[in-house]
């Protein structure tokens, strides 16, 4: 049950309230109108510390779409904090008005802060670098309604692997799946950390550097942006920034049945014309971000099914 | 070699790694007590081949977490009657609070006023310890 539970990173919730909440999601999916209602008379806070695009409009339409009702901010300098005002001190005020706070905050552990102070739960849209785990869920259901059962699969996880946040957290759910095979291409300087890796059973990944050597093995490719943000130098984010870019004539290679995943914004790691293959899954991913978090807003208020 | 007197009652703080010594006497606040204190630096020792020793001549309440932190090598012995009647061998804590901070520039800790922050041991043998917010790894 995780009715009025927090979620501040992925392990908060069990392997069975994730298939529960996944499968909601795929109920959500056949039907949604069936849904539309769910969660009138429910108002949800959006606190965004920090710029956002797709999460913020999915978190937003999922309320409206449950037909409940969104206030918030989307630039803290438009609230309280731009007089002074202390993120715990804000978190016990909205608290007071809202069923559920989603909140976005450059600072890692913020979310996990605002959860101590909160009368209602908090749902962590991303910290920082650090965790955010409605898009590792998103990723959850895209596999799930895209490749069936998570199990008995190969993924391989392209581009920048040391900062990634999103690699990083869906590895370490897909681990305590049965069967799956992990393929790590990333350029030496972007390799996945040595703590991850020490998870995976040895016969169960493999490191490359060449997307070019493993595509045709893959059920699933995850590309990611590699990150300038993440980068001291300009000079080593120029020498790395096209270290993969998949086009049509990679995409030949692969299985008829593989699908290509991307958290999005892209940058140029997904040449434009891969978006007409019918293998490209990532614009589907976004949708799918919006269900998962349809799923998710309901059960935490307890209005999902069991 | 200095010879210090037994003591009658009070607390041995033994088997401190040469060089904690100070550091240990500074951060219990020892230079504070009215009572007798005694600092030995650099004592030849079988087992650790030299090694701090601090007396205290007095019972007095001694932060565990804080000289676990500093060296959890160190023994205490707690002195009655002129006997030893209590060993007290020190394990690094599982949990602590207040005394360690966040040193990832990153964390929230870093911009709001958080309180005390739970680190959790993650690795014994490195005495790392894990930020309960940004998950950054710190040693004391």
């Amino acid at each position: 049950m995780i009715k009025g539970k927090s979620l501040i990173e992925v392990n908060d919730f069990s392997l069975e309230e994730i298939d529960d909440l996944l499968s909601f999601a795929g109920k959500i999916i056949d039907s949604e109108k069936n849904y539309s209602s769910l969660c009138k008379g429910n108002l949800i806070a959006t606190l965004f510390y920090e710029p956002s695009t797709r999460t913020k409009f999915s978190f937003e339409s999922a309320i409206l779409r449950l037909g409940g009702q969104v206030i918030g901010f989307a630039d803290a300098m438009t609230s309280s904090v731009s007089k002074g005002e202390s993120l715990i001190d804000t978190i016990r005020t909205i608290s007071c008005y809202a069923d559920l706070m989603i909140m976005r905050h450059p600072k890692e552990g913020a979310p996990k802060l605002a959860s101590k102070y909160s009368s209602v739960p908090i749902i962590n849209g991303g910290d920082g670098g650090h965790q955010h785990p409605t898009q590792t869920l998103t990723d959850l259901l895209t596999i799930r309604q895209l490749k069936g059962p998570i199990s008995n699969f190969t993924i391989g996880l392209c581009g920048d692997l040391k900062f990634g946040r999103t690699t990083h957290s869906l590895t370490k759910i897909l681990i305590k799946y049965p069967d799956i095979n992990f393929v790590f291409i990333s350029p030496e300087e972007l390799q996945i950390p040595g703590y991850i890796k020490e998870e995976i059973a040895n016969n169960r990944y493999q490191e490359t550097f060449s997307l070019e050597s493993c595509i045709d093995r893959l059920d699933i490719l995850y590309m990611t942006r590699i990150q300038k943000e993440r980068f001291f130098s300009e000079e080593e984010y120029l020498r790395l920034k096209d270290s993969y870019i998949l086009d049509i004539n990679l995409m030949k290679m692969a299985k008829n049945d593989m699908i290509v995943m991307h958290p999005l914004p892209r940058v140029n790691e997904i040449a434009v014309e891969v978006d007409r293959d019918d293998r490209a899954a990532y614009f589907k991913q976004a949708k799918y971000g919006m269900y998962i978090r349809m799923a998710l807003i309901s059960k935490i208020l307890g209005k999902g099914e069991n | 070699m200095i010879n210090v007197s037994k003591l009658k009652k009070g607390i041995v703080i033994d088997h401190i790694k040469s060089g904690n010594g100070h550091k240990i006497f500074s951060q219990l606040g020892l230079d504070k007590l009215e009572d007798t204190v005694v600092l030995l630096k650099n004592i030849p020792s079988n087992k650790m081949g030299i090694k701090d020793l601090i007396k205290i001549e007095n019972d007095i309440y001694l932060d565990l977490t804080v000289l676990g932190l500093i060296d959890s090598g160190v023994t205490i012995n707690i002195i009655e009657n002129g006997q030893k009647k209590e060993k007290i061998k020190l394990e690094l804590p599982r949990k602590v609070y207040g005394i360690l901070k966040c040193k990832n520039p990153r964390c929230i800790s870093t911009i709001e006023d958080v309180g005390d922050i739970e680190f959790t041991l993650i690795n014994p043998s490195t005495k790392e310890y894990q930020c309960e917010y940004c998950h950054e790894k710190t040693k004391p």
